[in-house]
């Protein structure tokens, strides 16, 4: 089975450790420790370092179609914002009657605008598992067409970007317009509860976080099995010699347009996770400079590794958290360097320079670092 | 005798003016008409106001204006006509209207207004306008008897036949003529329906809509037959200004382009600091009109060269830095210089200000170019459309004509076999991306006459700018003229029954279409250099 094999591998299996061992004391120190503890992780940290996780599983995402299939997408924080507005919407229902207007059907700002009834778009986001259907479909279903369109007519490399970059400036200004139909510039906001928790209390925050450490894990050994397969083999291929691909008699569109897919689902559940933590979804998810910041950090990880791209993501974050508290300003001079650094510098990310060190061990993983890069 | 007598008493009087102003104004014939006016009994009021309009007086719009504002008051202890300039409190500021000289304050208790009717409120704007036809600048006479347009009544008719004998200029006569048709035409004259039909002003209009509406059926058809005529024309107005606007709209896109044109067309470097270049030209702008205060016509030209030279200089330092060690790596490029444009973006941000600076129009880029009455072009877009061809030319002659252009060519082509024919392909490389750096440059001068100048110029236009030369065929800069010009005036098209940003949204989902059916554009290159 494709999923299972993941498993057996040693760096598959040292991964998933070191994630759940952070997972079990994250969640001792938060719960066991008491509250004046130097060492007591408080909910705050809990909701931040769940959000670090989210973009750890976009970041796994981007590189599945960036290292494995040779797809740079500019447009991946598209997918993470819909599977965002799917939950962000299922959460604006659950708010009921709670809202400031206290209509027990329309979201605030739909009473704000003065709309008599729900847009069609926004029935049925009221059951849970038809909105959680949705965080897959939504992304699922634009990743499916968009790809089909621009892989049947080999689209590829810059134009590629540049393309899926324009989609989702486009969906951004889209978003943006109130009569959409999900709040507009103020997107979804003022969340009461989930699944019948209350989003406000310490334990549904650590739920929330552990929920998005599971999804990792389960995202990681998804794209896991992807690239272990024949499929990835393929996939790999495509990357690095399309057109020989296709000679050989590779339906290579198909490959291309199943990745991809499963990576836009994979972002959409991110997002998904992403928009209970935060407590607000709005169009600047979309925007361009979002879904370009996420292919630094994979980069700065290492492509084609994927455990790279969640070192990647976390580290940036964790720098942009310390950053902005410090000194606002010097925030986009790091991340600005960073991008120039990492691309002429550090080509194969901290992956790369950890793979240097113990390359004679690293024979049994044949599909990282070892190709000529695109 | 007698006359050198009095003349000499006159002399006197004059010389001592400053300190006996009443001998002066003894002898001002303005004073007895504006008393004439205050003492006129209500039927003699309409008399004293013709006469001052008719006694020619420089002054007299400026009498009848007060007048009408009920500023003109009577000092009630000497019965001296005064303008009150302010009347809040309970001490007015009056002024000398002979000599326009302060006064000082006055109690209010002191002072009598002179009274106006209505009847006289509702002709004095005609009157007015009636004053000014009499203004020697042509401009002013054509701009009053615009104003006079649909004000006219029976009491203006004479008096403006009178004036309309006496005109010289056409644009002048035509107005007048039009001001009496509007008139004639609520009489329910024919042939005035024919005059108006020419005519393109709304007020024209709004007689003729009148007319169509009255009893009389003969006025009633060919009133509507001339609104018809009116409507095909605004139709039509209205069509060239959408062209405008769109065109506009597309030269903008086209300098913006232009210069990704080159370096991401030609060189096949994907710049995404390009919008910062574009935001560098529009800060050397201001920067010059932080230089030369006080002439920012003068800037503004200068800026031309500097905003070149700063971009391109700026343009080499990051070829040289960054670009030239990730060369055939694109996508690593991309990332590369999107991070420059981060840098850069911060640096200004950091340096100038994060709030937007403001460029100044000089005079001769601002107003309009009036064609009629529907239709009139803003010049500073017509510049800005002009600069954008004259810029495009320049660079098709470059490209063309110049051994640079054949040696970019050449290196594009075919690199190796270039330097085996010792063309220098890294010193080519260094002077292309600078003309194309230099070329966003420009953009940004041109740029910080229609939008605002700010950190976030550059980030607005790089989107368009890849969509435009994608669009328009990489490596063709003709593609890429008529792809901006195309976009831009498809979004102008849309725009009215789309609204602004949805229009947008439209053009990028049709680009984003389109490109998937044609992935090289509009214009693909042909043969083996398309390849590459």
């Amino acid at each position: 089975m494709w999923l299972t094999r993941p498993l057996q591998e040693r760096s598959t299996q040292i991964f998933l450790g070191v994630l759940f061992s952070a997972l079990v004391v994250v969640t001792f120190l938060h719960v066991v420790m008491p509250q004046d503890s130097a060492l007591h992780v408080s909910a705050y940290t809990v909701t931040l370092l769940g959000k670090y996780l989210c973009y750890a599983l976009l970041a796994v995402a981007v590189d599945l179609v960036w290292g494995y299939l040779g797809i740079l997408s500019l447009g991946h924080g598209a997918f993470f914002a819909l599977g965002g507005y799917a939950m962000g919407m299922y959460l604006m229902r659950q708010i009921g009657d709670r809202g400031v207007y206290g209509d027990p059907v329309l979201p605030d700002f739909m009473v704000f605008l003065n709309w008599d009834s729900l847009p069609w778009f926004w029935h049925g986001f009221d059951m849970a598992w038809f909105a959680f259907l949705m965080v897959l479909l939504a992304p699922g279903l634009l990743a499916l067409v968009f790809g089909f369109l621009a892989f049947r007519s080999r689209v590829t490399g810059v134009y590629l970007s540049i393309i899926t970059q324009a989609l989702t400036f486009a969906l951004m200004l889209a978003f943006f317009r109130n009569e959409m139909g999900f709040g507009g510039n103020n997107g979804l906001t003022d969340f009461k509860d989930i699944l019948g928790f209350n989003l406000r209390t310490d334990a549904t925050r650590l739920g929330l976080f552990i929920a998005t450490g599971i999804a990792l894990a389960i995202g990681y050994v998804i794209c896991r099995g992807i690239v272990t397969s024949k499929l990835g083999r393929v996939s790999v291929a495509c990357r690095d010699a399309e057109a020989r691909t296709r000679f050989l008699g590779y339906r290579v569109e198909r490959v291309q347009l199943f990745v991809f897919v499963v990576s836009a689902m994979l972002a959409g559940v991110a997002g998904a996770l992403y928009v209970p933590q935060v407590g607000i979804i709005n169009p600047s998810e979309f925007s361009p400079l979002f879904s370009i910041e996420v292919v630094v950090w994979v980069a700065l990880g290492g492509r084609a590794t994927l455990y790279g791209a969640v070192i990647g993501a976390i580290l940036v974050n964790y720098a942009k958290t310390v950053f902005t508290g410090i000194m606002p300003d010097a925030w986009l001079f790091a991340l600005g360097g960073l991008f120039v650094l990492v691309t002429v510098f550090l080509p194969k990310g901290i992956a790369g320079l950890l793979q240097k060190r113990s390359k004679a061990r690293a024979d049994d993983d044949t599909t990282t670092g070892q190709e000529a890069t695109v | 005798m007698s006359i050198f007598r009095s003349l000499t008493l006159l002399l006197i009087a004059l010389i001592c003016a400053g300190s006996l102003p009443a001998t002066a104004q003894e002898s001002d014939p303005g004073r007895d008409l504006l008393i004439n006016l205050a003492e006129a009994p209500a039927n003699k009021v309409e008399e004293a106001v013709n006469a001052i309009v008719s006694s020619g007086d420089e002054r007299a719009r400026g009498w009848l204006e007060a007048y009408g504002n009920n500023r003109l008051s009577r000092v009630k202890d000497t019965g001296q006509v005064v303008l009150v300039l302010s009347n809040r409190g309970r001490d007015w500021e009056i002024a000398n209207p002979l000599t326009a000289e302060n006064m000082g304050e006055m109690s209010r208790r002191k002072l009598d207004r002179v009274a106006i009717n209505n009847r006289i409120r509702g002709q004095l704007e005609g009157i007015l306008a009636m004053l000014d036809l009499n203004a020697k600048d042509p401009d002013l006479r054509e701009a009053s008897a615009q104003d006079m347009m649909g004000k006219v009544d029976a009491s203006l008719v004479q008096p403006l036949e009178a004036r309309l004998e006496q005109e010289e200029n056409a644009a002048v006569r035509n107005r007048i003529e039009e001001a009496l048709a509007i008139y004639r035409v609520g009489e329910g004259n024919l042939e005035a329906v024919d005059v108006l039909a020419g005519s393109l002003h709304p007020r024209a209009r709004a007689a003729l809509n009148e007319a169509a509406r009255s009893d009389d059926p003969a006025l009633a058809a060919s009133a509507a037959k001339a609104l018809d005529s009116i409507e095909q024309k605004l139709t039509l107005n209205r069509a060239a200004e959408t062209l405008y606007f769109g065109l506009s709209l597309g030269s903008v896109l086209v300098l913006a382009a232009i210069g990704l044109a080159i370096t991401f067309g030609v060189m096949g470097v994907i710049n995404m600091a390009h919008g910062e270049l574009i935001m560098l030209g529009a800060y050397t702008t201001w920067g010059m009109q932080q230089l030369f205060p006080g002439q920012p016509g003068l800037a503004l030209i200068l800026s031309i060269p500097a905003g070149f030279l700063v971009a391109a200089t700026a343009g080499i330092i990051i070829e040289r830095s960054v670009i030239q060690y990730l060369k055939g790596r694109p996508l690593e490029t991309l990332l590369a210089t999107f991070g420059i444009s981060l840098i850069l973006q911060q640096l200004v941000r950091t340096v100038i200000s994060p709030q937007n600076r403001t460029v100044i129009t000089p005079e001769w880029m601002s107003g309009s170019l009036v064609i009629n009455d529907a239709l009139s072009l803003t010049l500073n877009r017509l510049y800005v459309l002009a600069f954008a061809l004259i810029v495009f030319a320049g660079l098709m002659l470059i490209m063309r004509k110049t051994r640079l252009g054949l040696e970019v060519r050449a290196v594009t082509q075919n690199r190796a076999m270039a330097r085996s024919m010792g063309i220098r392909a890294t010193r080519v490389d260094i002077m292309t991306f600078a003309l194309g750096s230099g070329v966003a440059g420009l953009a940004g001068v041109a740029l910080s006459q229609l939008t605002n100048v700010g950190p976030n110029l550059g980030q607005n236009y790089i989107i368009d700018s890849f969509m435009v030369v994608v669009f328009g065929g990489v490596g063709n800069l003709w593609g890429t003229l008529i792809a901006g010009l195309s976009l831009g005036t498809i979004n102008q098209l849309l725009e009215p029954w789309a609204g602004a940003v949805l229009a947008k949204i439209i053009v990028l989902v049709f680009i984003i279409l389109f490109i998937q059916k044609r992935p090289k554009g509009l214009f693909p290159q042909k043969g083996r250099a398309a390849e590459g």
